[in-house]
C-alpha cells in the first residue's frame, strides 16, 4: 500500500534567520527515513508521465522503486544510466516545471518529491561509494569540448563512456561553468561539483584549464591537432546591461560578476585576496534564479536590506517557486512592478540611490505575459549603495568571430539542429550558447544528444 | 602551472618574468595581455603582454609592485611556478600602414609601449618615442627604446635623468618642431594618457591609449571592466584594450580604477607583514 500522504515529505534546512547569516548549503537533504517514506507515495504508473518531464529521461520510477527496496546503491546506477551530474541536478533543476509537474499525485495533493530523491540517492552513492569509474578501453578517436560547464561536461562523459579520447578546454582557471562561478555555494556546494569532475577524470576525461578557445587556440586548430569532433559548450556569459544613466558607478555590478567574484574567488572567506564591496542596501534588478542568488549572497555578505526590483508581479517572477520563497525567508525584500530609470551616485562617484518607476500590468505580449507599463508621474528613489544587474546573459562572441561558417542568429546564438550540429561539419554545439540563458538539465540534455550524434559522425567517416 | 623562466629586477618597483606558456606564446600580438594568479587561492590579475619569444614558448612580463598579488608574485623566483596564466586576450594593436608614429609610455606603462614600438620600428614605421619617469632609479627599458626609436626623449619629473618635466611637454615640443604624426600611442597611469589625448585633440592627432582596468575573467564574462567610449559601455576585456584615446571617459576610468584602494592598501600591508615575517 502506497503512502498516501498528500504532501512531500518536508526538506529539512537551515533557519532562516541563521542560513542568511552563513554559505552553508539551505537544504539539508532526506534522511534514509524520510527518503524511504517519500519514495512510498509513489505509484509506480505504469505510463510513466514523469519521465517525459525529464529532459534527460531519467527512469524515475525505476529508481524510486529502488529506495522503497532501499536498494540505494541500485537507485544510483538507474539514475546514472541517463545523468551525468545526480547530486547537481538534484538541487538545481527546475523539477515543479519538468518531472514533478507530471506526477499522477500532484492532481491531488503534492507531486512526490522527485528532485528530493535524486539528491538523496546522488548524495548517499558519493558518501558510500569506494569504486572510482573504470577508464573504458579507448576506440583511438579523439573529442574536444569547449567549456566545463553542464552541457560540456556530460558531453564529454558520454564520449568517454563510449571509449572516445575526450579533452575539455577550459577558459576559466577552474572547471565546472555557472556550477562554480554562478550558483552560490549554500545552494550547491562546490565539493560536489569537484566530486563530479573528478569522476569525469576517473573515466579519462583530460580537462585544461586556461585555455579560451578563440583566442589560445582556434576551432580549425583543434581539427589540426588530431580532434575529429568538436563540441561547443561555452555558455552564454555576456552580461547584459540596461543602458540607463549612473551604471558605471561604483558599486553597480553585473550579476555575473558579483556571483564570480563571491563564488568563483571566493570573496565571501575573510582573507581572500579578490575584494567585494562592501554594501548595506544592495538592490537586485531582476526576477530570474541569478537574481534571486544574488540577492541572497549579498545577504549573506552582511547587506542589512536587500531588494529585489522587478518590473512584473510576484506570480510573473521566472525564478523557482523554492528560491523566491527561501529569499523571502531569509528576509529579502521585493519590490515587484519596479523599473529602475537611473542610478544615482555621488562626487566620488559611488552609487547613493537608484531612482524607479511603478508599473501595472497591460495586456498580454509576444510572451505571452503581461505587458508592465510605466505609471505615470510614480518616480521614486530606492536607497541604495550597491545595485546588481541580473536581467539576464547573451552568448560571448569570441567563437563565433573566430570560427569561419559557423552560423548565428540574431542574438548571437550559435545555430544548431535536434541533434546539436552547426553549420560546419563536425562541429556540435548545445546549452546556453544555441539557447540563450536556459537551465543546467537542458544544456545537459543538449550535451547527451550531442555526444549521441558526435559517436554517430566520428563512425560513419571511419 | 606555469615555469618562471627569467627573472630580473627592472628597478625597485618593476620586476620582469619570462614565463613558460608555448600556448600563449604561439599567438600572443603587442596591445594584447594575459590573465594570472600567482597561487592557488589568488584573485586574477591582467597583465599586458611586454613581449614574447615564439620559439622558446615564453612570454615576458613586467609588472610594478603595488598591491599584495603583485608582492608575492614579485617573490617568486626563477623556477617557481605561477598558478594560473591564460591568453592572449584582447585586441591586438593596429599597427598597419603607419608611416609615422610618436609612442609615449609612462612608468610601468613603457612595457607595454616597448613591444608596439618594436613591432612598428621593425615595419619600417618612423618612431619617435617619449618615455617618462619620476626619477632616475625608475627608467626601465633606456636601451630597448634606443634600439627601436629615431627620435628618443626620455622625461623625469625632478630632472635626474633626461629632461626635466612631462611627457606632455616633450610631446608638445616635438608637434611644435613640425613632426606630422600619423598617429600618437599612449600608454600609462590614467592621468597621463588623459593629458596627452588633451594635447593631441588639439592638433588633430588620432590617438590610441591602452586600457587596464579592474577585470576578472578577461572574455567579456563579468564586464567590471567596462569604460565610456564615445558615449558608449565598452568592456576592456574584448572590445580593447586599446581604444581612441580622444573618445575615453577618463574621469570615470579614473575614479572606477579607485574602487577596492582601501581593500588593496589593507592587503598589500597584510602580505608585506606575512613575508616579514618569513624573513624573522
Amino acid at each position: 500500500m502506497p503512502n498516501m500522504s498528500l504532501k512531500k515529505n518536508e526538506m529539512p534546512v537551515q533557519d532562516p534567520m541563521v542560513r542568511n547569516g552563513n554559505f552553508l548549503e539551505v537544504a539539508l537533504g532526506y534522511t534514509e527515513e524520510q527518503a524511504v517514506n517519500e519514495a512510498e507515495r509513489c505509484l509506480n504508473c505504469k505510463n510513466k508521465p514523469c519521465v517525459g518531464g525529464c529532459p534527460v529521461a531519467i527512469d524515475i520510477p525505476a529508481f524510486i522503486m529502488k529506495i522503497k527496496e532501499r536498494d540505494f546503491e541500485g537507485a544510483y546506477q538507474i539514475i546514472a544510466k541517463s545523468s551525468a551530474l545526480p547530486a547537481v541536478c538534484g538541487r538545481v533543476c527546475p523539477q515543479e516545471t519538468q518531472c514533478e509537474s507530471k506526477c499522477v499525485r500532484g492532481i491531488k495533493g503534492e507531486p512526490v518529491a522527485i528532485g528530493r530523491l535524486e539528491r538523496f540517492v546522488a548524495d548517499w552513492h558519493n558518501a558510500h561509494a569506494t569504486e572510482k569509474p573504470q577508464k573504458p578501453e579507448s576506440n583511438g578517436h579523439k573529442c574536444a569540448i569547449i567549456g566545463a560547464g553542464p552541457s560540456g561536461l556530460t558531453c564529454a562523459g558520454d564520449l568517454a563512456k563510449m571509449g572516445y579520447e575526450v579533452t575539455i578546454f577550459e577558459a576559466l582557471h577552474l572547471a565546472g561553468g555557472v556550477l562554480v562561478y554562478g550558483i552560490p555555494e549554500f545552494r550547491l556546494p562546490k565539493k560536489i561539483v569537484a566530486d563530479e569532475i573528478e569522476n569525469l577524470k576517473a573515466l579519462g576525461v583530460k580537462v585544461e584549464t586556461n585555455v579560451v578557445i578563440g583566442r589560445t587556440i582556434e576551432i580549425d586548430e583543434l581539427f589540426e591537432m588530431g580532434y575529429e569532433s568538436v563540441f561547443i559548450g561555452s555558455g552564454a556569459g555576456l552580461p547584459n546591461f540596461m543602458n540607463i544613466p549612473g551604471e558605471n558607478l561604483k558599486g553597480v555590478y553585473s550579476a555575473n560578476e558579483f556571483l564570480t567574484r563571491v563564488n568563483l574567488m571566493k570573496s565571501y572567506r575573510k582573507g581572500s585576496d579578490t575584494p567585494i564591496k562592501d554594501c548595506k542596501n544592495v538592490a537586485v534588478v531582476g526576477g530570474g534564479n541569478v537574481a534571486m542568488d544574488a540577492a541572497r549572497s549579498a545577504k549573506r555578505l552582511g547587506a542589512e536590506n536587500v531588494y529585489i526590483v522587478y518590473r512584473r508581479g510576484m506570480s510573473e517572477l521566472p525564478a523557482r517557486k523554492e528560491e523566491v520563497e527561501h529569499a523571502e525567508e531569509e528576509g529579502i525584500i521585493f519590490k515587484t512592478l519596479t523599473n529602475p530609470v537611473e542610478i544615482l551616485g555621488d562626487e566620488h562617484k559611488l552609487v547613493t540611490g537608484m531612482k524607479c518607476v511603478e508599473m501595472e500590468l497591460g495586456e498580454p505580449d509576444a510572451s505571452g505575459r503581461r505587458r508592465p507599463i510605466v505609471k505615470p508621474d510614480s518616480e521614486f528613489v530606492i536607497d541604495v549603495d550597491c545595485v546588481i544587474m541580473s536581467i539576464g546573459t547573451s552568448p560571448n562572441p569570441l567563437i563565433r568571430n573566430t570560427t569561419k561558417g559557423l552560423d548565428t542568429n540574431k542574438w548571437g546564438c550559435l545555430i544548431a539542429d535536434e541533434n546539436g550540429l552547426t553549420s560546419r561539419e563536425g562541429i556540435y554545439a548545445g546549452g546556453d550558447a544555441v539557447t540563450g540563458a536556459a537551465t543546467v538539465i537542458l544544456a545537459m540534455g543538449a550535451g547527451k544528444t550531442a555526444a549521441k550524434a558526435m559517436d554517430e559522425y566520428i563512425r560513419s567517416k571511419n | 602551472m606555469y615555469k618562471i623562466l627569467r627573472k630580473e629586477v627592472l628597478n625597485p618597483t618593476v620586476t620582469l618574468m619570462d614565463v613558460y606558456a608555448p600556448l600563449v606564446a604561439k599567438k600572443a600580438e603587442p596591445g594584447q595581455f594575459i590573465i594570472l594568479r600567482v597561487d592557488e587561492n589568488g584573485e586574477r590579475i591582467p597583465l599586458t603582454v611586454a613581449d614574447f619569444d615564439r620559439e622558446a614558448g615564453t612570454i615576458t612580463i613586467i609588472f610594478q609592485i603595488v598591491g599584495s598579488t603583485t608582492e608575492k608574485l614579485n617573490h617568486l623566483n626563477e623556477g617557481d611556478y605561477i598558478h594560473d596564466f591564460v591568453g592572449p586576450l584582447g585586441v591586438p594593436s593596429h599597427t598597419e600602414g603607419l608611416k609615422k608614429v610618436a609612442v609615449v609610455g609612462g612608468g610601468v606603462g613603457c612595457a607595454i609601449a616597448y613591444p608596439i614600438a618594436k613591432k612598428l620600428h621593425n615595419l619600417g614605421c618612423e618612431v619617435h618615442t617619449i618615455i617618462g619617469f619620476r626619477n632616475k632609479d625608475l627608467v626601465i627599458l633606456e636601451d630597448e627604446f634606443t634600439a627601436v626609436s629615431d627620435v628618443l626623449e626620455l622625461m623625469t619629473d625632478d630632472g635626474s635623468h633626461g629632461t626635466k618635466g612631462l611627457v606632455t611637454n616633450a610631446l608638445l615640443g616635438l608637434i611644435e618642431e613640425g613632426h606630422n604624426y600619423d598617429q600618437v600611442i599612449a600608454i600609462g597611469p590614467l592621468v597621463m594618457m588623459k593629458f596627452v589625448c588633451q594635447l593631441t585633440k588639439q592638433y588633430g592627432i588620432p590617438t590610441v591609449v591602452s586600457m587596464n582596468p579592474i577585470m576578472i575573467d578577461g572574455t567579456g564574462m563579468c564586464g567590471g571592466c567596462r569604460l565610456t567610449v564615445g558615449g558608449q559601455t565598452k568592456f576592456a576585456c574584448v572590445d580593447g584594450p586599446d581604444f581612441d584615446g580622444h573618445l575615453v571617459d577618463f574621469d570615470e576610468a579614473i575614479e572606477r580604477s579607485s574602487m577596492y584602494r582601501g581593500f588593496e592598501r589593507q592587503k598589500h600591508e597584510e602580505t608585506c607583514n606575512l613575508f616579514k615575517k618569513e624573513v624573522q
